[in-house]
């Protein structure tokens, strides 16, 4: 359930004498793709990439354009990325833990796994609209505020997820079969996983302490507290720990930010009225403008969040990047215009030309794009580096020495994602 | 504008051999000819003050009408000091060629076969330089300007 | 030379009959082979798991062996390097089988009009239903679940 590889072994008996290791099977053409549409048609690309946490691919995107045009982003902006990016980073770590728990014949534990991001997709679902492929991130903001009572629904999954992940150490972490499994086997040292350029809970199982949110932080992180988890013999035993630890501060983040988050929407004042889209362009272009623009549109749910009072808070104030709130384009011409500059093909987001490499981390690692710009609306190119590429590349040489049912012990705990290794 | 710790030893070092070095949204660049790659890259990684030990990532892009064609583009990343640094490499057709980094780096193995199949830019010193990500049926580099998104060649069933 | 109509009505009603008993059993006990390649890997895990239960269909226990296996899910994008596989896979699965394509990669391509992908399966081995979306939801998984049932059901069955 990973995704499609292929692995070449010489035996000797049961010892593997000789991996190789063939990718490729999921090569869909991402970063061609990327150079034949405008910035924001990328989105719908970056979320089938790591397709177990689309959110934070999403936004390190979004955050590589962004910083190449010098936009900044609301702070509340910056906690709803924050938030959803943790809700995905437990999502990628319990489909992990199941699914490589599941192919040690562990099967209560995939299960109990799987009910739990059950809770949190619908969580997703309540925000974003989608359960898996989201979209969510758009150049300068997110497409849509939280709605009113995602406080409430969030803290009672997270207590919920947390008796979970409980329930699984119970199963599993003192469990003799798993344990001799996974303990000594595929352990791989600290100066080995650098010189592959290995990131993530596969480096910090090593020990190395390496982890993008506190060494070069970005959004919210520095302004909120939470431990990094390394482990010590760099083994699977440890890579099992190091995630469920992670998944532990990872509610812990989402917790902090959802006490420290600044006001959401503001509601629409007493006097102002919902009114239709049409009768309100109508209005427009009457010029009977007094007053128009207390009202609040009332418009189809598929586009909601367009509304002056979503759009608050959760998009940059800068007019080359972000739409206007469907109020002004109703209602005045130089919102229409600017509507018109942003979305039509030959204009639109058009960042200066230049380049730049922005990591952020993702569930498996250190997840950057690097975007190379022409001034167009076009990317010239766009390259996203895979956490898991250099692990699959050191595991050709970690198989070797180890018996053949290790493979499948060793395999699960690489958590490969074959849409991020073959793009 | 007082150059990074990175670029000034940079700069120090290997005067002559340096294309351009910039610093553009606080990210250092360094444009380096070929016959300089190795020695920068063994410089970034055993100079005791800079101790780049991560090769984060190597790849490549296709100026197409601009000559030379290609940029090799390799970050490093200096786990102790927390400095990044691009280095690009032009690289010019016909027969795009450059030396490879496997001896100093293990994880620019896998890459540097990923920019092979894409680009067809070959590197010289690697033990096993074939196609990582197509089929060795394949004819062409995909990611090349010129080669059309949608020109499939089927093993299996209908040509298109 | 009278034709013995009654013979041959008794025949056809007990043939039917029996068509339909095997039907049901066959359709109750789908051994399926998951195809797994992309994210909609996902949402089959979400659909076979407790919440969008696909057991309580009869179809809950997959095989990893195409020998061993009825219906062949095709689960995600197939590329071209992938191709050969899957029609190697098809061949060696035994009669009575069934596929399903299962997201919209498999049914026509999906957005991934590339160098790189097959646009449908149906170029290489012939598919009975169609599971549109990208991810389908586990409720439009079980419905084309259902689907298969009938399909199961309905047709004559080589015994």
């Amino acid at each position: 359930m990973h995704g499609v590889i292929r692995i070449q072994v010489e035996l000797d008996g049961e010892i593997v004498r000789k991996g190789e290791i063939e990718i490729g099977y999921l090569h869909r053409a991402f970063e061609k793709h990327c150079e034949t549409g405008t910035y924001t048609q990328c989105f719908p690309y970056t979320d089938r990439l790591n397709y177990v946490s689309p959110l934070i691919s999403n936004f390190a995107f979004a955050a590589g354009v962004e910083k190449l045009m010098g936009l900044t982003i609301p702070e509340r902006c910056s906690y709803i990325r924050v938030i959803m990016s943790e809700i995905s980073r437990i999502t990628d770590h319990l489909t992990c833990i199941g699914a490589s728990a599941m192919e040690l014949g562990a099967f209560s534990v995939f299960l109990y796994m799987i009910k739990a991001r059950e809770w949190l997709y619908e969580l997703i679902e309540s925000v974003t609209g989608a359960r898996l492929t989201i979209s969510y991130g758009r150049i300068g903001g997110v497409k849509a505020d939280l709605p009113d009572d995602f406080d409430q629904k969030c803290r009672t999954v997270l207590e919920k997820t947390r008796e979970v992940i409980e329930e699984v150490h119970e199963l599993l972490s003192g469990n003799r079969i798993f344990y001799d499994r996974m303990r000594g086997v595929g352990t791989i040292s600290a100066e080995e996983a650098i010189g592959y350029g290995i990131t993530g809970p596969f480096l910090r199982s090593t020990g190395v302490d390496y982890d993008v949110r506190k060494a070069f932080p970005y959004l919210v992180y520095d302004r909120l507290d939470f431990d990094i988890p390394c482990g010590e013999h760099g083994d699977n035993y440890s890579r099992y720990l190091v995630r469920m630890e992670e998944m532990e501060q990872s509610i812990r983040i989402i917790e902090q930010a959802l006490d420290q988050i600044p006001e959401g929407p503001t509601n629409v004042d007493p006097e102002g009225k919902i009114i239709a889209p049409d009768l309100m362009a109508d209005l427009g272009k009457f010029g009977k403008t007094a007053g128009l623009l207390q009202n609040e549109v009332l418009i189809q749910p598929t586009l909601q969040g367009s509304e002056k009072r979503y759009k608050e808070g959760i998009s940059t104030d800068s007019k080359e990047a972000a739409l206007p709130p469907k109020e002004q384009v109703y209602s005045n011409i130089e919102a229409l215009m600017n509507h018109f500059k942003i979305i039509m093909l030959g204009h639109g987001i058009c960042p200066p030309q230049g380049e730049v490499y922005c990591p952020v981390e993702g569930a498996n690692g250190e997840l950057g794009f690097y975007i190379v710009s022409d001034g167009t609306d076009q990317p010239w190119r766009v390259r996203s580096h895979p956490p898991c590429f250099p692990i699959m590349a050191a595991l050709e040489k970690i198989l070797v020495g180890g018996q053949m049912a290790d493979i499948v012990a060793t395999f699960g705990s690489v958590n490969m994602i074959a849409g991020e290794l073959d793009r | 504008m007082p150059l990074s710790t990175t670029l000034a030893r940079i700069n120090d070092r290997f005067e002559e051999e340096i294309v351009e070095l910039h610093q553009q949204l606080e990210q250092d660049t360094v444009i380096v000819s070929k016959s300089a790659l190795v020695k920068l890259a063994r410089f970034l990684k055993e100079d005791s003050e800079l101790e780049y030990n991560y090769l984060m990532d190597l790849t490549a892009v296709d100026y197409f009408k601009r000559k030379p064609r290609f940029e090799v583009v390799y970050h490093f990343l200096s786990l102790k000091n927390r400095f990044r640094v691009r280095v690009k490499v032009p690289v010019g057709e016909p027969e795009p060629e450059v030396d490879s980094l496997v001896s100093l780096w293990p994880s620019a193995n896998w890459y540097e076969r990923e920019v092979y199949d894409m680009f067809g830019i070959k590197f010289q010193g690697h033990p096993n330089l074939k196609r990582i990500l197509m089929y060795p049926e394949f004819e062409g580099h995909p990611l090349k300007k010129d080669y059309p998104i949608k020109r499939r060649q089927p093993r299996v069933g209908p040509k298109d | 030379m009278e034709v013995d109509h009654q013979g041959s009505f008794q025949a056809g009603f007990f043939t039917s009959k029996v068509d339909k008993m095997v039907g049901w059993a066959r359709k109750y006990s789908i051994f399926q082979y998951p195809f797994v390649t992309a994210c909609c890997g996902m949402e089959y895990m979400s659909t076979a798991c407790a919440h969008h239960d696909i057991d309580r269909f009869g179809a809950g226990l997959p095989r990893f062996s195409p020998r061993q296996a009825d219906v062949l899910f095709v689960v995600g994008t197939i590329s071209q390097k992938l191709a050969p596989v899957l029609s190697n896979i098809y061949e060696q699965m035994c009669a009575p089988k069934w596929v399903v394509a299962f997201g919209v990669c498999t049914c026509t391509g999906g957005f991934y009009d590339n160098y790189a992908t097959v646009m449908g399966i149906d170029r290489i081995i012939p598919v009975d239903i169609y599971i549109p979306g990208c991810p389908p939801r586990p409720e439009t998984v079980l419905q084309g679940l259902m689907l298969l049932q009938e399909k199961i059901q309905n047709q004559k069955q080589e015994v």
